[in-house]
């Protein structure tokens, strides 16, 4: 039953409706004016300027890279050796703590947000480096937030593993971390890469929680933009979307033509 | 047997302490500010229970959500339809619709609709060359905004469980009907929608729960104007220092999504959700 052409109709439109302010964002970066606008005679790339010029801008991309490696690092490991274990040991009581860690990623965000600012103002009290504001603080809140999605992640890649390789490895005597080094890990390279750049990912463009807990020292880049985006819309802000954007495109672009290519090899 | 209990605990143990320790700890801390800021008692919960003000945010949260969980669930379906069933230049095309703007940030896709809507956006600076509007017209920071930029936020979430039961249909099931001489509108309405429904109400109440604690696009494409339920608590956390009442609102909302949670638990089974 292939869809009637009022079905294509309705799916594209909707297909228009979800690219279209992607789309909008384009001409308003290119405008002369200071303020959000649509360019009428001449295009300028000065917003584009303006993001090289304001060490500000530069600072907080950079910033949001540290915490989105270390915040991923963190995350992915911790999510691997949970699911590694829930897979290997199977525990009576796996299904409880499986739904206990994807707590963070279920719960409203605000009510993680206010949870996550309880945390880091209580540790500010006692150091300054796992703190309110601070770079690293930032980074243990964003693993927190991410973690559920990289366990997610990893049990799905766990999930298609043959258990009889392992069965076999154990049956031939492997301990256990030779059947995770030598036989799981191997199986599920793909898949904890994929944890490992979703994580990266949710945390480059995390702001409700990074909301609550920063306040002028760890600008991170979203922060910046939502900064750039509250009273007076500065259209730097377009000209960093647009630049996002291009980034997300390609990168969808380029796994599409890749899995195309290999769909058509098989 | 003493190294095997501990193998698993040493897998296990890692992420569950730094759970409980930066998470669960800090989540029962919210709890007792709740009941102890400004003083001890439930007298918060009274507070946003009774305040009319407060009433008004959650009536008019529930209200949107509502609102934008219809609407995404109905445009979700139609996109859906075509990705699972339509050609491959079609789904090509409309996955791609999809997947697009699900990776782009939350900050980028609001921002994308105030360039659209507001005054000087896209829309009102065509409608007044053309010579259609002569004020602009006003189409951000109201609930108009709000929802359309919302129901763009959650559209890809909601395709992704109403593919899943679309795909997993007997295409058999359609052939009978066609040849006992249904109609194809009677084939998508009698038979195709009921056996998508728990797609359809998993994706429903998956929309709703985000909504409800949904933050950036509402205080964004709002503009303080229509302020939701976590844009209250913000507020209540950071500008008019009210602590007592921001988690205890807070612990208001985790309850309501917790139950609407254990409703889609029951009518999707988690192992589907994953896969």
């Amino acid at each position: 039953m292939k869809p009637t052409p009022i079905a294509v109709f309705l799916a594209f439109t909707v297909a228009l409706f979800l690219l279209l302010p992607l789309i909008a964002v384009v001409p308003v970066s290119f405008t002369p004016a200071r303020f959000l606008s649509m360019p009428t005679d001449v295009w300028s790339l000065r917003h584009y300027q303006a993001l090289l010029d304001n060490p500000a801008w530069l600072q907080s991309i950079w910033l949001s890279l540290r915490i989105g490696i270390l915040s991923s690092v963190i995350a992915t490991l911790l999510a691997l050796m949970f699911s590694l274990g829930i897979w290997m040991f199977r525990p009576w009581f796996g299904s409880l703590l499986f739904g206990f860690v994807l707590l963070p990623m279920v719960a409203p965000p605000v009510v993680s947000a206010i949870t996550l600012y309880f945390f880091l103002t209580t540790l500010s009290k006692v150091n300054d480096v796992v703190a309110y504001d601070t770079w690293v603080g930032v980074a243990i809140a964003h693993a927190v937030m991410i973690a559920p999605f990289a366990v997610v992640m990893v049990t799905v890649a766990l999930a298609q593993v043959d258990r009889r390789i392992d069965l076999a490895a154990r049956g031939f005597g492997a301990s256990v971390s030779q059947r995770v080094f030598k036989v799981i890990l191997p199986n599920i390279k793909f898949g904890v890469f994929t944890a490992f750049f979703l994580s990266f990912v949710l945390s480059w463009e995390e702001i409700g929680v990074t909301l609550f807990i920063t306040s002028v020292d760890a600008v991170t880049l979203p922060r910046m933009m939502w900064m750039g985006l509250r009273d007076n819309i500065d259209p730097a802000i377009a000209a960093i979307s647009v630049i996002l954007i291009i980034i997300v495109i390609t990168v969808i672009l380029a796994k599409t033509a890749v899995t195309f290519k290999l769909s058509r090899k098989t | 047997m003493k190294s095997d209990r501990l193998k698993p605990a040493l897998l296990l143990g890692p992420l569950v302490l730094f759970l409980g320790l930066a998470y669960l700890v800090p989540f029962l801390g919210v709890m007792q500010w709740s009941v102890t800021l400004p003083e001890t008692g439930f007298s918060q919960y009274g507070k946003a229970v009774s305040d009319p003000l407060i009433q008004s945010v959650f009536l008019r949260t529930f209200r949107i959500c509502l609102i934008v969980t219809l609407c995404a669930v109905a445009a979700a379906y139609a996109i859906a339809y075509v990705w699972v069933r339509g050609t491959p230049a079609q789904r090509l095309v409309t996955e791609l619709c999809i997947l697009i703007p699900f990776w782009i940030s939350v900050l980028t896709r609001a921002f994308g609709w105030v360039a659209l809507l507001s005054n000087r956006g896209l829309i009102n600076t065509w409608l007044q060359a053309a010579g259609i509007i002569s004020e602009p017209l006003t189409m951000v920071r109201n609930e108009f905004g709000v929802v359309l930029g919302m129901m763009h936020f959650l559209i890809p979430f909601a395709v992704f469980p109403i593919a899943s039961a679309m795909r997993s249909l007997d295409e058999r099931v359609f052939l009978a009907a066609r040849g006992m001489g249904a109609s194809r509108l009677r084939i998508f309405w009698s038979i195709f929608v009921p056996m998508t429904l728990p797609g359809i109400l998993g994706a429903g109440l998956m929309v709703f729960v985000f909504a409800l604690g949904f933050f950036i696009t509402p205080a964004i494409l709002g503009g303080g104007r229509s302020v939701m339920i976590a844009e209250l608590i913000y507020l209540r956390l950071f500008q008019s220092p009210d602590w007592g009442l921001g988690a205890a609102i807070s612990v208001i909302l985790m309850l309501i999504v917790g139950a609407l949670l254990v409703l889609m638990l029951r009518l999707v089974r988690p192992n589907k959700m994953l896969g």
